[in-house]
């Protein structure tokens, strides 16, 4: 199917973008009852996720608006209390390769690193890859009209769901679609977004994905008019070391079947003092593991105590008929992760 | 045009063998106006050395033209509308809006006797006629042509499919094989008539019972397999599953039609241009002289693009109903839902053996799916490869609400010896015998005897260790299997060579290259002929303007041209010769052509070069025509225009894996892959249409399959982000070594390698995983559900 034709425009500022009439790619994917489709306003970054739902035909904005002209917003730097500000337009490739990233927080440059291919990671941005819908299979297929897309049920609970969640998919099986995700609700970064007054709003990233028993149609609560600035990462504590690693069927270009990320607090003995421990490719948003963090506080990270924190992730798993196999993947994923972070994998 | 054709044929003595093994003589009787023995390959210049493509510079700069790349004046674009369901009967569509949409040039209902899709239907214009009988087609499967659109732009099109209008009335519908063979199960098929032919897997039979979704059986037999099961000492027996495989030809399936007032022309991506257009002529009552087929260049071929299909057919109808040119090409969903595939297949595989390894009795019981196609059988492979006086098998297709499947690189073999090379591995170890030395005991081919020694010695398969033995998260394991393929030949394949003044060569032939490297290897042969090298030979092929070429399927196409070729130029050859002889103070017989000069034997000072002689021609040109015609030494069967050679093409692979027992995920580190395809005349194209193999049954061992929702009857990943195609980082070390095998078959003795290469690698995959962890995966594709699913059970 040929794209629909539409218009574009440029924004040369974020408050332009947020101004510029756009509502989410979420709304702009729900039927409108009663009124003319296809008439959305919608913002453009490396529009990666964006061209690949107008060519299935699941999105067919009226226009377009590119915010790839915004000067500055690809900036990667330290702020003034020693957290670091990613602009919302840095390519993932960009995060990857940065020294302060990769300092500070390898779990963010790991996961970044190994999404995709090199192609798409030199033109996606860090905003659009968190801000991108999910891969479900029924989700991108414009013949199965699922919850998500404004239908009456979820295929996947009751179908071919070797791909999607195994944690808190009752609702909507879903995972989520951003591996550097993982990576930053594990690192605690918040999410900058303003709006067309000028308002700036700063939520966790974690607060600010959306689970599918409080709004099964988005993935986050992005609103009409904001467009996203920046992803802030908080100044580590002194000893704080990370990791990201993922499994996929195929080792490049292609999605996580699991991925984890880790970030490790120690004191001066080197005991844990503090730990987060993330599943991505899990549940409809990043899943903290909390059982595993708690069990990790006050000890010495050794290859026992990794694959205890391995099965304990698995906690509330709720494997549908085909993903179980993603359970002994994830336990595994998170003891190498867990055993990386520590300096020992 | 062609000389001494009244004259008798010759006996000439031809050496055969296997190069490094052992060489003899042997008398062929052959042809007066063919060419005599050719030298082995170590005594030639360029044939048997590595040779850059004939075309391989304007690919890589994008000069060379694909179907899609063809653009017409005045050209139109075509577009299908589908059918969204799996089952359903069509009680009527509505064009009329579609038909007053102002871009639309064209509109067709195809709807076939027999159901939706040109599939099935005879000419569009029939189809028209169905529906206005009123007639209710069904639509048996989700992805089904119900009409075709053509107007003035692709998204003119799409809006204009979108018009049209279509009720259907839904039919339970079933996608699964287990599913459509129970009691009960919804009916694809009420009636079948089968006209015999070739079906998915090979040659199917007409009038075979159909009892629900169930037709068969199809069986052969041979010996007392009872007595032979009896008789044996050691018994394996074991059910193995095969998924559906798709194509995935970078370049999607697409065609250019143009219907003139004084014939047809039609551009295509096509393995067969001389076969399309007798499909053409015949479909649509033209004579063969006004129809064109063009073929300039192919982004792969693997069976689905060797008849006109139902979309080339659609295409050609709109042009003749708009009087315009039509371009239609498929989108990628529309590739792996309705373009055709490898069955899938369900196998129980019983074989017996006395204590030394000699086989006693085999038999096999497959079902196979090919969705609404017939013959999705699973081969002659464990018919034929090992020496077994018992033997027999029955065969079933069971159809299910899923487009056709049809050909692909290797059918019926390919899933065959993925069960036939894991049981005699299973039986191997059984019997307390190496895999390599049981084969050496029941395999009587010396060829294959010969690529099992060379490719355990570079895989090293002596370090072998037990399987399972390994202690640790990752597991390495070694494994083998062979592969077997018939050796094919169009007996009615032609081309032209002819020799202009300027001294310029050129060969012309309606075959077409399909990435193979089918031209390059012409040059080569037509090259060592005349003396010159290949870069010196114009080819112009592709084009059924030039004398009929061979289809590029059945591994056929090499064994099929290269002969004629050699031939023509042979004979263009000694017509200049005899126009030189003269001048040269010699006799025709005397001279020989060799780095760009013409030279007596006798004395090498008489010579000129090519360049001069081509000057001194009387006439424009020198110009021969010549065919392939039977090998010497005859076929072992023939049907219609396609010779059965007497030899058999081996191939023997060893895999390297290695497996991670907590995450499933399994690495093929290091392929090790013998071939043979007679006398190999491009080894670096050789080589790496194996690597495509390799790469091909890789796919198929790990990663690849397609994925049918239960619920809705649709396919779920009709696309290449989630049908999982091998990447760069699945590509494991291939090391590719080929056999130099003389038997004096043909001017060449050329056969082919596409096939070949792409059966033995899942099985040789499987076995090296079941030498890792000392289980056995019987179902395909070896993914980390399977492994993970394996290694939790504990057992096979």
């Amino acid at each position: 199917m040929a794209m629909n034709r539409f218009e574009w425009a440029s924004a040369r500022t974020a408050a332009e973008g947020a101004a510029s009439g756009a509502t989410t790619v979420a709304d702009a994917m729900l039927p409108v009852p009663g009124g003319p489709p296809g008439q959305a306003v919608v913002l453009k970054a490396g529009g990666i996720d964006l061209l690949d739902l107008m060519k299935e035909g699941l999105l067919a904005p009226r226009r377009l608006v590119d915010l790839r002209a915004i000067a500055g917003l690809d900036a990667i730097a330290q702020e003034s209390d020693g957290g670091l500000r990613i602009g919302a337009l840095a390519s993932l490739q960009q995060v990857a390769e940065h020294p302060l990233i990769a300092d500070r927080a390898r779990a963010l440059a790991e996961a970044a690193g190994g999404s995709a291919s090199p192609q798409i990671r030199h033109v996606a941005t860090i905003g659009g890859n968190l801000l991108q819908r999910p891969r479900c299979w029924y989700f991108r297929s414009i013949a199965h009209r699922c919850l998500r897309k404004g239908g009456g049920k979820c295929f996947a609970v009751h179908g071919e769901n070797q791909y999607h969640a195994i944690f808190a998919n009752e609702v909507c099986a879903v995972v989520h679609p951003s591996t550097a995700a993982t990576a930053l609700v594990a690192l605690g970064a918040r999410i900058e977004i303003v709006n067309a007054g000028g308002d700036v709003r700063r939520p966790l990233l974690d607060e600010f994905f959306v689970a599918p028993e409080t709004d099964v149609q988005r993935e986050n609560d992005l609103k009409e008019g904001e467009v996203v600035t920046a992803v802030l990462l908080p100044a580590p504590a002194a000893a704080t070391t990370s990791a990201h690693m993922r499994q996929s069927d195929k080792q490049a270009f292609d999605w996580p079947i699991a991925d984890v990320a880790v970030v490790l607090e120690r004191d001066a003995d080197g005991r844990c003092s503090k730990a987060s421990v993330v599943l991505g490719a899990a549940a409809p948003v990043p899943r903290r593991a909390r059982a595993t963090e708690e069990m990790l506080v006050g000890e010495m990270i050794d290859e026992k105590l990794a694959r205890e924190a391995g099965h304990a992730a698995l906690e509330a798993s709720t494997p549908l008929a085909r993903n179980h196999y993603k359970q002994p993947i994830f336990a595994a994923l998170v003891a190498r992760v867990l055993l990386r972070a520590a300096g020992q994998g | 045009m062609a000389t001494g054709s009244q004259d008798s044929p010759r006996h000439e003595k031809f050496v055969t063998g296997i190069v490094g093994v052992g060489l003899s003589d042997v008398e062929r009787t052959v042809p007066a106006d063919e060419a005599p023995p050719l030298a082995p390959n170590a005594q030639l210049s360029q044939i048997g050395k590595p040779t850059p493509r004939w075309n391989g510079r304007a690919k890589v700069t994008g000069a060379v033209r694909f179907t899609a790349d063809i653009a017409l004046p005045g050209m139109l674009h075509g577009r299908f509308l589908r059918s969204p369901l799996p089952h359903a009967r069509i009680r009527a569509v509505d064009t009329s809006a579609a038909e007053r949409h102002p871009g639309v040039r064209a509109v067709l209902v195809l709807l076939g006797p027999n159901g939706a899709g040109g599939a099935t239907s005879v000419s569009a214009e029939e189809d028209v006629e169905a529906t206005r009988r009123n007639e209710q087609p069904i639509a048996l499967y989700a992805g089904a042509a119900v009409a075709a659109v053509a107007a003035i732009s692709e998204q003119a099109a799409d809006e204009a499919v979108r018009l049209i209008k279509v009720q259907y009335e839904p039919l339970p519908f079933v996608v699964d094989m287990d599913d459509a063979r129970a009691a009960g199960a919804p009916v694809v098929y009420e009636t079948l008539d089968v006209q015999p032919g070739f079906g998915a897997s090979g040659l199917v039979s007409p009038g075979l019972t159909l009892k629900g979704n169930v037709r068969g059986p199809a069986g052969d037999a041979r010996g007392d397999v009872a007595a032979g099961l009896v008789a044996a000492e050691v018994v394996v027996e074991g059910e193995y599953r095969t998924q559906v495989q798709t194509h995935c030809c970078l370049e999607p399936h697409g065609i250019v039609a143009d219907w003139r007032a004084d014939g047809l022309t039609v551009h295509i991506s096509t393995q067969f241009t001389a076969g399309v257009r007798a499909e053409l002529a015949r479909a649509f009552g033209l004579p063969l002289g006004r129809v064109r087929v063009i073929a300039e260049a192919i982004g792969g071929g693997f069976g689905s693009k060797s008849q006109l299909g139902y979309y080339g057919h659609a295409a050609v109808a709109l042009s003749r109903k708009a009087q315009a040119p039509v371009r239609l090409v498929l989108e990628r969903h529309e590739e792996q839902v309705d373009s055709g595939y490898r069955p899938a297949t369900w196998q129980r595989l019983r074989i017996g053996a006395a204590r030394d390894g000699t086989l006693a009795a085999m038999s096999l019981l497959s079902y196979g799916t090919a969705g609404t196609a017939i013959g999705a059988g699973v081969g002659n492979i464990a018919q034929r490869m090992y020496t077994c006086a018992n033997f027999d098998e029955s065969h079933y297709d069971v159809f299910i609400n899923a487009g056709p499947g049809c050909a692909m690189r290797g059918p019926g073999n390919v899933p065959g010896a993925f069960a036939l090379e894991q049981a005699i591995d299973e039986l191997a170890e059984k019997l307390g015998i190496d895999p390599v030395a049981l084969r050496d005991r029941i395999d009587a081919s010396p060829v294959r005897r010969e690529e099992r020694r060379i490719g355990a010695e570079r895989m090293g398969w002596s370090t072998r260790h037990p399987a399972g033995a390994e202690t640790g998260t990752i597991k390495t394991g070694l494994g083998m299997a062979q592969s077997l393929w018939g050796a094919n030949v169009q007996v009615n394949s032609a081309c032209e060579v002819r020799v202009l003044r300027d001294g310029s060569v050129e060969v012309r032939s309606s075959v077409q290259d399909i990435g193979t490297g089918t031209g390059t290897i012409i040059a080569q042969v037509v090259a060592e002929e005349f003396g010159l090298r290949a870069e010196d030979i114009v080819i112009r092929i592709g084009d059924t303007d030039f004398p009929a070429g061979a289809p590029s399927s059945g591994s056929r196409t090499a064994a099929s041209m290269t002969p004629p070729a050699r031939n023509a130029a042979y004979q263009v050859c000694r017509q200049l010769f005899a126009l030189v002889a003269p001048a040269l103070g010699t006799t025709a017989d005397d001279l020989q052509a060799r780095d760009g000069r013409i030279v007596s034997r006798r004395d090498p000072a008489r010579a000129m070069t090519f360049h001069d002689a081509a000057a001194s021609m009387r006439t424009g040109q020198i110009a021969v025509v010549a065919s392939r015609g039977e090998d010497y030494a005859g076929f072992r069967g023939r049907r219609g225009d396609m010779g059965f050679a007497l030899n058999d093409l081996g191939g023997v692979q060893f895999a390297a894996v290695s497996v991670d027992t907590e995450t499933g995920l399994v690495r093929v580190k290091r392929v090790v892959a013998v071939h043979d395809c007679g006398r190999p005349i491009n080894p670096a194209q050789i080589e790496s249409q194996v690597q495509g193999g390799i790469l091909q049954g890789l796919g198929y061992a790990l990663l690849e399959e397609r994925v049918f929702d239960r619920q809705t009857g649709l396919i779920v990943n009709a696309d290449l982000e989630q049908y999982k195609l091998p990447g760069a980082l699945e590509v494991p070390a291939i090391e590719v070594h080929l056999i130099e095998n003389y038997q004096g078959f043909s001017a060449t003795d050329v056969y082919g390698i596409a096939e070949p290469s792409n059966i033995a690698t899942a099985p040789a995959i499987a076995n090296a995983i079941y030498n890792a962890l000392g289980l056995r995966l019987r179902t395909l594709p070896m993914n980390r559900a399977a492994i993970l699913t394996a290694l939790a059970a504990g057992k096979n």
